[in-house]
């Protein structure tokens, strides 16, 4: 499936989907609530068959937070990005998908360890790499006065 | 100590809680399992990570594109051009820029060279899990000409740091196609003698054959990749998908079986060495002259937007998302590691079976951890 | 009795020293006396032996692994052993909190007390052994069993789990391989009709009292006149020993990939040089053990009568080497065999290594014992 079909099978999930496409990737921007329901749709329709979650990314844009899943399907081989972002940094929470791909246990345990951004329905969700106590280095707002020398 | 773990692991009264590492012989780092045992049989087991945590991204946003490379190093140490490479080839895409057909050839060159230590390295420390010593010296005899190459050329051995975005640092050596066809030559002979020592061994087949299966779905959904994935029967090699550099030029298997337990894991890395020879051979007469690299800027400036590559190291798929903000630094840049993404299955793979198991299991994953941890 | 001393036989050696020995003191101390300079001869022989093991050890492991081996201390690096020991001698003694202090500090004597009690009963040349036993064959498997409690008690009182793991792996694997070395032996007890390893002779008109094993093999050492049962028990010997002494590939009780060290991981500084010295001489005990009932001991090799009359002159020959550099001989030759097998196997998972023992060592040999027992009924031994 190229990336025009691909676009318009996502506009029929959700028809308010922002898609813009880039010299690789067709990316695909939801809000936070609808990013669930299609991912499940992406995965399990058997045209798309997105089956695997080659990477997943936690960014601060500065202004919001958000989470970039990058997926391709084995079958078909071709390959889609969703993003999705949040402006609520205290409290920021996304759905799990760690029920469509298993891989997204670690990844959103990493995501949420070095950005602060709660899953729901995630089974283990912990500091990974860093202890409890510690702030979240990859927020822009981070500030560590002892190991980072600012000039 | 105490309280952190059983708040995490439930036991019962008949398991107790084992801590396999920081400090473990066969880890092969600072890796650490928190296994609840039953006798000798592994119930559950969490990997605890983040003993050697750099927080190589976060460095990464406050350097250069070039002086990123040698972070990249310091990731999975044993695939350290494979990394370089990736960087290089994202920030090449981002700028559009054509690298010389000989600098493609030197790249996949090396690639398949490291691959080749990497695996020898592996193989020697999988066959020292298993009990079998000797294997040790043996892995480690062949990888020291590999690394005299390296050495030769590159002027590091194990953290090469020999590309840059547009090319290489420097011209190959004189000697280079000279010293590979030599142990192209010495290989041939010598990996027959590594099927001799423990790939026919009984106790070797006995222990591994239908030990810690991973079956086709759960290598996809938990995103494993490379050999431990392709002995599962999941094609994910990056160089037959999605070719870069000049792996469309050649002609090599990817290797693929679909029993997917700690025998063929380990044959599919010793497949992919004679594989990986198969690729030099066709690659070491045929270097174009040229130039070793496009004209670049001292410090380059990557235009908006984010950029992402992926490349097969000798564990699986690494995958570099660069955010640009049209900075001379990248806005966010990560690395998808593939021993972090394998490292999901080890409970899955490894509960149920015996404590030696678990050793064989997660020998024949290859995991290294600073790449884990990034 | 004046003094006399043969290389060839060493009756009228000891003899000699009991004699002057009850000359000067009454018999029970001079039976104290003469326990006590066995007690230093073994001692030494202990130490200078263990040491040489480990010594040969590293230089066949780095033979088979393309290396050099120790080659700094000394010529060919000899006392690079000895020089490990004075380290280790230097080394702290770490208890670990929580340890049962008195158990973690037996344990490691507990083993080298159970190699000496093996070591008396070794016949090492003619009329060189300690203790002459009519059960001598007996006495070695049911003492050499017992050096498991020490491996036990290190393991449980270490407070460590990898010890007990290791201690536990360690129980299961000698209580069944001891099951295999022990009929094994009896097949070849079952050859030779006797438990005693040497002969005893009447004292006053030097004629045999009771036959032992090693004077048996004159004329053919056991592993060629009890031909296939024979050769059969001697394989079966040699994979339960090197089991017992938890010698790769079975080293279960240490498996550093997977216990890191197993029973003695908290042992330091010298109590972990007796465990590491115990192993090397369990190695030699089974190693000797082998060597003296299916090798013939300290007995030269012999051809039989069979081959014709020249055999006499070969025989004569072979009698002319020293009964004690053939047991020498015999046992390193064994040593080097089990060396090997640990420098080239992988290491066998436990399950697999009672499967091995119950399921296929266990009926072979005592198919073994019945076809020995035949072969000795009809006759058919040479």
């Amino acid at each position: 499936m190229d990336n025009q079909k691909l676009k318009e099978k996502v506009l029929s999930f959700v028809p308010n989907a922002e898609v813009e496409e880039n010299k690789q990737y067709l990316i695909v921007t939801v809000t936070p609530e609808l990013l669930h329901n299609l991912a499940k749709k992406l995965k399990e329709d058997p045209e798309t068959d997105f089956s695997y979650l080659f990477c997943q990314t936690g960014v601060d844009y500065g202004d919001s937070l958000g989470v970039v899943y990058h997926l391709e399907s084995v079958k078909f081989r071709h390959s889609i990005v969703l993003k999705t972002k949040t402006t609520n940094r205290d409290n920021p929470q996304m759905a799990s998908v760690y029920d469509l791909w298993k891989a997204a246990e670690y990844h959103e345990r990493e995501i949420f360890d070095l950005l602060g951004i709660t899953f729901k329905n995630h089974p283990d969700l912990r500091r990974f790499f860093l202890d409890e106590s510690w702030g979240y280095p990859l927020r822009k707002d981070y500030v560590d006065s002892t190991n980072i020398i600012e000039k | 100590m105490t309280e952190e773990i059983s708040s995490v692991v439930e036991v019962d009264d008949q398991e107790y809680i084992i801590n396999f590492g920081p400090q473990h012989p066969s880890t092969h780092g600072v890796l650490r399992f928190v296994v609840n045992l039953r006798g000798e049989v592994v119930k559950n087991l969490q990997p605890h990570i983040g003993y050697i945590h750099r927080g190589i991204e976060k460095m990464c946003e406050k350097l250069t594109y070039q002086q990123i490379i040698h972070l990249t190093d310091r990731m999975d140490y044993l695939s350290a051009h494979m990394n370089n490479e990736a960087v290089c080839l994202c920030v090449e895409k981002a700028l559009d820029i054509e690298v010389p057909e000989r600098v493609k050839y030197v790249r996949t060159i090396l690639d398949e060279l490291n691959r080749i230590a990497s695996h020898q390295l592996w193989w020697c420390s999988f066959g020292m899990d298993m009990g079998g010593q000797t294997c040790y010296f043996y892995g480690l005899r062949d990888r020291e000409k590999i690394l005299d190459i390296f050495e030769e050329t590159c002027g590091g051995r194990l953290l090469l740091s020999y590309n840059t975005p547009g090319g290489l640092m420097w011209d190959i050596h004189p000697n280079f196609q000279q010293r590979i066809k030599d142990f192209i030559k010495y290989f041939r002979k010598k990996l027959p003698e590594y099927d001799k020592i423990l790939t026919g061994n009984v106790i070797l087949q006995e222990r591994t054959k239908g030990i810690g299966h991973l079956s086709l779905e759960d290598a996809i959904s938990y995103g494993v990749t490379g050999p431990t994935a392709r002995a599962s029967g999941f094609s994910c090699d990056v160089r037959k998908n999605y070719p870069y550099s000049a792996y469309d030029k050649v002609d090599f298997k990817e290797i693929l079986y679909t029993e997917g337990d700690t025998f063929h894991r380990y044959l599919a890395r010793m497949e992919e060495m004679r594989e990986s020879m198969k690729i030099l051979e066709q690659l070491v007469d045929n270097i174009p002259a040229g130039d070793f690299t496009a004209k670049m800027k001292p410090v380059v400036k990557l235009p908006e937007g984010e950029y992402f590559q992926r490349v097969e190291t000798s564990r699986g798929e690494l995958g570099v998302y660069i955010i640009s903000k049209g900075d001379k630094f990248p806005y966010r840049i990560k690395f998808r590691s593939p021993n972090f993404c394998n490292l999901a299955t080890m409970n899955l793979m490894a509960s149920g079976f015996k404590i030696a198991d678990l050793i064989a299991i997660s020998g024949s994953m290859d995991l290294v951890i600073p790449d884990i941890d990034r | 009795m004046s003094f006399s001393f043969d290389i060839y036989d060493f009756t009228s050696f000891t003899k000699w020293i009991d004699v002057s020995l009850t000359s000067y003191c009454t018999p029970f101390w001079a039976m104290i006396w003469e326990m006590l300079i066995i007690g230093v001869a073994i001692l030494i022989f202990y130490a200078v032996v263990g040491l040489f093991l480990v010594y040969a050890e590293r230089k066949v492991c780095a033979f088979i692994q393309n290396r050099v081996g120790p080659n700094r201390v000394g010529p060919y690096g000899f006392i690079q052993t000895v020089a490990d020991l004075v380290k280790l001698l230097f080394k702290e003694l770490v208890t670990i909190k929580k340890a049962d202090k008195f158990l973690f500090n037996l344990a490691p004597f507990i083993v080298i007390i159970v190699n000496f009690m093996v070591i008396a009963a070794i016949p090492f040349a003619k009329g060189l052994h300690a203790v002459n036993f009519n059960i001598g064959i007996f006495y070695m498997m049911a003492v050499s069993s017992m050096g498991v409690i020490g491996i036990l008690l290190a393991g449980w009182s270490s407070n460590n789990k990898f010890s007990l793991i290791g201690a536990m792996r360690s129980g299961a694997q000698i209580v069944s391989y001891e099951l295999s070395v022990g009929l094994s032996m009896i097949t070849m007890v079952i050859l030779a009709g006797t438990m005693q390893l040497t002969n005893t002779y009447d004292p006053v008109t030097n004629q045999v009292l009771v036959h032992g094993i090693v004077d048996l093999q004159k004329d053919g050492w056991f592993i060629f006149t009890g031909h296939l049962p024979a050769i059969i028990a001697f394989v079966i010997f040699l994979i339960a020993g090197t089991a017992e002494t938890n010698r790769g590939p079975f080293d279960f009780a240490e498996a550093e990939s997977e216990l890191t060290a197993g029973f003695h991981t908290e042992y330091s500084g010298i109590k972990f040089a007796l465990f590491y010295l115990s192993e090397f001489m369990n190695m030699f005990i089974v190693a000797s053990i082998a060597a003296t009932i299916f090798w013939g001991g300290w007995m030269p090799f012999h051809l039989g009568h069979i081959f014709g009359d020249w055999v006499s002159g070969f025989n004569n020959v072979m009698d002319y080497i020293p009964p004690f550099v053939w047991y020498i001989g015999k046992t390193f030759v064994i040593i080097w065999i089990i060396m090997l097998f640990k420098w080239t196997f992988p290491r066998l998972r436990i399950d697999q290594l009672l499967t091995l023992e119950w399921k296929y060592l266990l009926p072979i040999n005592l198919i073994n014992i019945i076809l020995m027992a035949l072969v000795v009924l009809m006759g058919w031994h040479f």
